[in-house]
């Protein structure tokens, strides 16, 4: 393929970890663009803090780097001042759901034509391994040495109860559906929430005893199953991957239009 | 031109595309992913799987039997 044309091949070979799934997403969404045959001016990548978000560092569009679990909130800003850009926005778990939680139920429930990519790692990669909103009970981390107590939340619920109108989920093992989705969830006019599950091996896996990121992966295939199949009707255990949600609602930037034309007087 | 091309500055050795290779195509020597053409079918899945953007797939590659069988 050629998405040579679409990365900043001077900051390569990249800084992430052997093996870390960041790097499947960000190869994910490559060809995802390049299939879609999008204007890289036409786009702009968001992202806050932590290993997920230097992904903005990579690929030759515009791009924002901004501050820790603010990413959405700057990008709200950005499409209201510039509504014609499609603009990617990956955050990490703490980023999306910690210290970004807030920004997160609001651009739901907003229902901003964005296209966030939670990377779910279930820990803080980038400051050493602590433990995250998504990490669950019985979890080993840097800050939990007895195994956390505190339960996850299930983003896909959480965006679906929040008004996100286009959520899915998938994992880095899955690498076609990573494609295929965020190629969706691009088309949808309105807020998109995708979850990937990611491997981070250099402190999850390592820290929980799961292995390397090839085991890692091997536990994404074998511990989740499309939605609406016989083997996810046989093992309720399996965790569910594919599109919840694709409805259509007023879009938040379209409403604001509305506004403005109704403040000048304009108003059809 | 071989199907696979490895860019061996940017292959960090993580073995992911050796182990999920559905034709045992790739090998890891001194940590770094090595192509063995004989076994390829030209199925592009590496390229997709490598976390490192270090492998390409010309996919029109295929061989005339593999394509069917992957069809
Ligand atoms: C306001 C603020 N608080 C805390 C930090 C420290 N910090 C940097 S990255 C990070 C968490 C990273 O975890 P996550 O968002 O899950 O991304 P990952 O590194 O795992 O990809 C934290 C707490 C910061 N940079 N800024
Ligand atoms: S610490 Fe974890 S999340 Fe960060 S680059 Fe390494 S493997 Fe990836
Ligand atoms: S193209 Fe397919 S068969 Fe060939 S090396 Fe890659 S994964 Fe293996
Ligand atoms: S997946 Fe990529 S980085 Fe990992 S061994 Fe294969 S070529 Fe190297």
């Amino acid at each position: 393929m050629a998405f040579q044309k679409l990365i900043r091949e001077r900051f390569f070979p990249h800084l992430w970890c052997p093996g870390c799934g960041h790097g499947t997403v960000l190869n994910g969404l490559l060809h995802a663009v390049d299939e879609l045959g999008l204007d890289q001016s036409s786009l702009c990548m968001v992202s806050g803090i932590g290993c997920s978000a230097r992904i903005a560092g990579y690929v030759d569009f515009h791009t924002m780097h901004t501050m820790h679990g603010r990413a959405l909130a700057c990008a709200t800003g950005l499409k209201l001042a510039r509504p014609s850009l499609t603009i990617f926005v990956p955050m990490g778990d703490g980023d999306a759901t910690a210290i970004g939680g807030n920004h997160f139920i609001h651009a739901c429930r907003r229902n901003i034509d964005l296209t966030a990519i939670v990377l779910n790692n279930r820990i803080y990669g980038m400051t050493g391994g602590q433990y995250s909103p998504l990490s669950g009970q019985g979890i080993l981390a840097t800050t939990a040495p007895y195994r956390s107590i505190d339960p996850a939340f299930d983003v896909v619920q959480l965006a679906l109860g929040a008004g996100a109108t286009f959520v899915a989920r998938t994992t880095a093992f899955h690498v076609k559906e990573i494609g295929s989705i965020i190629k969706k969830a691009v088309q949808h006019k309105g807020m998109s929430v995708v979850e990937i599950f990611v491997q981070c091996p250099t402190y999850f896996g390592r820290k929980n005893k799961i292995g390397d990121a090839v085991q890692m992966l091997e536990q994404y295939r074998d511990r989740t199953a499309p939605l609406g199949s016989k083997k996810l009707e046989a093992d309720p255990s399996l965790i569910a991957r594919g599109i919840f949600k694709d409805e259509q609602r007023p879009e938040y930037c379209e409403e604001y239009a509305k506004i403005i034309a109704r403040a000048q007087g304009k108003e059809a | 031109m071989e199907a696979v091309s490895i860019n061996e500055r940017w292959c960090k050795g993580c073995g992911i595309c050796v182990a999920f290779c559905p034709k045992e195509a790739l090998v890891l020597e001194h940590e770094k992913a090595r192509h063995i053409p004989d076994r390829c079918i030209a199925c592009g899945m590496c390229e997709l799987y490598c976390p490192d953007l270090a492998i390409t797939v010309d996919t029109s590659k295929k061989p005339a039997r593999a394509k069917k069988e992957v069809a």
